[in-house]
């Protein structure tokens, strides 16, 4: 047993505070994925009402901006945030800031798209039949539209939440203390007495991702199930 | 015209330089069944609509019982709940079960007592032979099912007339006869009706008058036995003559 934790290089984790940095390193993580979606779901609620809307000038504003953050890769966001913005405006975005503008900017056209697609979705004659039962607008928004729309939105978004927590990895590319870095600084702190550390100690952060992720995406996947 | 329920008085309905409706007047008494029929897209459809303001219309008044049908209007919804309507499409709502499904207009729009309404819409469905699938989902119902429930939905509003759309177009052929053995029933009990169909026998069987529409006008209005037995105009003689042609193979095919 002792042997295979040595082998593995899961013996590192256990020297020290190594595993309790490791999970702090995870709540940054989360914590900052957590906050991201907190602000991008009401702002994606918006935009993606606004882009059924018939005015086209809104529409393509609102289109380009979803291509421009779908095209470029969050790496690159992210360092445009950190670096570019104190360079060009001279901000001194924290780390934890910039991250989480990059992520609510990704989030938000992400779920925009999500709910204009859920939207755009429900037939015309779930409208009709709603109106000639001699329900109102608000009625038909209220008791047909909005419920269906959430049924089908959920799974998506949980999806997406998934995939915004995934993406925090990222972070550690400007150097926001998470899962990786804490990773990286144990791996570098103990290469003399535990060379295979650095297996050990990515094979933890699989895990500890997997852990936050899997149910989440079990739940969605339970949820489609459900509703479709 | 005295005791009509409903009146169409000189109707026009266009989408865009498109005219669809071209002056059409007519009335319904009330537990009258009236069918429609004509060629497919002569505007079957867009009239049904219009009668339920689900279109406007660009001239001419529709009144049920001398209020004004009118889009946009602030009375349009109490107007429209006593107008029962049934479309081609199945239309329930997935998300809510059939008895939901019934309750939804009932309760939240007319505020009537949920119970009431439940047992209301119990019997109904029993008299359709639905009550088992009350609970169901709509996606658990076939073709047939979902458009009894559908009238039930309808009928649950106490509607004073009701429109039928092609209810039984996109059904299977052994399921369209459950749909209009319902309707047959209503008729018995003497509802006022609307009916769209291109089911000729069912539309002999069931119209105290037929309206033969085509090019956007009424161009025959008569008794089914005059309009299927004699019909007038050229346009009639055509229009039936595509569904004789189909019985008669039919019956080449049983001699054989
Ligand atoms: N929303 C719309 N916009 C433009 N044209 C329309 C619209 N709805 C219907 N039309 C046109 O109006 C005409 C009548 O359509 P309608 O659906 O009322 O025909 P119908 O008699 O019900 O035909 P069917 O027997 O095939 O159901 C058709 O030519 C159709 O293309
Ligand atoms: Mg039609």
């Amino acid at each position: 047993m002792q042997d295979l934790a040595v082998n593995l290089g899961i013996d590192v984790l256990f020297k020290g505070t190594n595993f309790i940095r490791l999970l702090g390193g995870l709540w940054t993580a989360l914590w900052i994925s957590l906050v991201s979606v907190a602000i991008s779901i009401p702002l994606g609620i918006g935009m993606g009402v606004l882009m059924t809307k018939k005015n086209r000038i809104l529409k393509a504003v609102l289109r380009v901006y979803l291509e421009f953050i779908r095209i470029m890769p969050q790496l690159v966001l992210l360092f445009i945030m950190f670096f570019g913005t104190t360079r060009a405006f001279g901000w001194d975005l924290s780390g934890e800031a910039a991250s989480i503008i990059v992520f609510v900017l990704w989030g938000t056209a992400e779920m925009g798209d999500l709910v204009r697609g859920a939207l755009i979705s429900i037939p015309k004659h779930q409208y009709e039949s709603s109106e000639a039962l001699g329900l109102t607008n608000t009625q038909t928004y209220l008791y047909v539209i909005i419920p269906q729309t959430i049924r089908r939105l959920i799974p998506l978004s949980i999806n997406l939440i998934t995939r915004m927590i995934k993406t925090t990895s990222l972070i550690l590319m400007i150097g926001v203390v998470e899962v990786l870095k804490v990773a990286q600084q144990i791996i570098e702190a103990n290469r003399m007495t535990s060379p295979n550390g650095a297996f050990g100690v990515y094979l933890t952060v699989f895990l500890l991702y997997f852990i936050a992720c899997w149910p989440i995406s079990m739940l969605a996947k339970y949820l489609e199930k459900k509703w479709s | 015209m005295a005791d009509a329920l409903l009146t169409i008085d000189n109707i026009v309905k266009r989408f865009g330089d498109n005219t669809i409706l071209d002056g059409i007047s007519f009335s319904v008494k009330k537990s009258e069944v009236i069918v429609i029929v004509g060629p497919s897209g002569c505007g079957k459809s867009t009239l049904l609509r219009c009668i339920n303001a689900l279109e406007p219309i660009q001239d001419g008044k529709i009144t049920l019982d001398g209020e004004v049908i009118e889009r946009n209007s602030k009375t349009l919804p109490l107007l429209r709940q006593r107008i029962g309507m049934v479309f081609q499409s199945y239309d329930l709502f997935p998300h809510l079960t059939v008895l939901d499904n019934i309750l939804l207009a009932p309760c939240k729009v007319q505020k009537r007592d949920k119970e009431e309404v439940k047992q209301e819409a119990m019997s109904l469905l029993e008299r359709v032979g639905l009550k088992e699938k009350a609970k169901s989902y709509p996606r658990e119902l076939s073709g047939g099912q979902k458009q009894r429930v559908a009238i039930v939905r309808a009928l649950c509003m106490h509607p004073e007339i009701l429109l039928f759309d092609e209810v039984t177009a996109a059904l299977d052929p052994e399921m369209v006869r459950e749909v209009l053995d319902v309707m047959l029933d209503l008729a018995k009990q003497g509802r006022t009706m609307l009916i769209v169909t291109h089911e000729m026998q069912f539309a002999r069987a069931i119209a105290d008058r037929i309206i033969f529409l085509d090019n956007g006008k009424i161009v025959e209005e008569a008794t089914p036995d005059e309009f299927f037995d004699n019909p007038k105009t050229e346009r009639a003689k055509q229009f039936l003559n595509t569904f004789e042609f189909d019985s008669v193979r039919a019956k080449k095919e049983l001699a054989e």
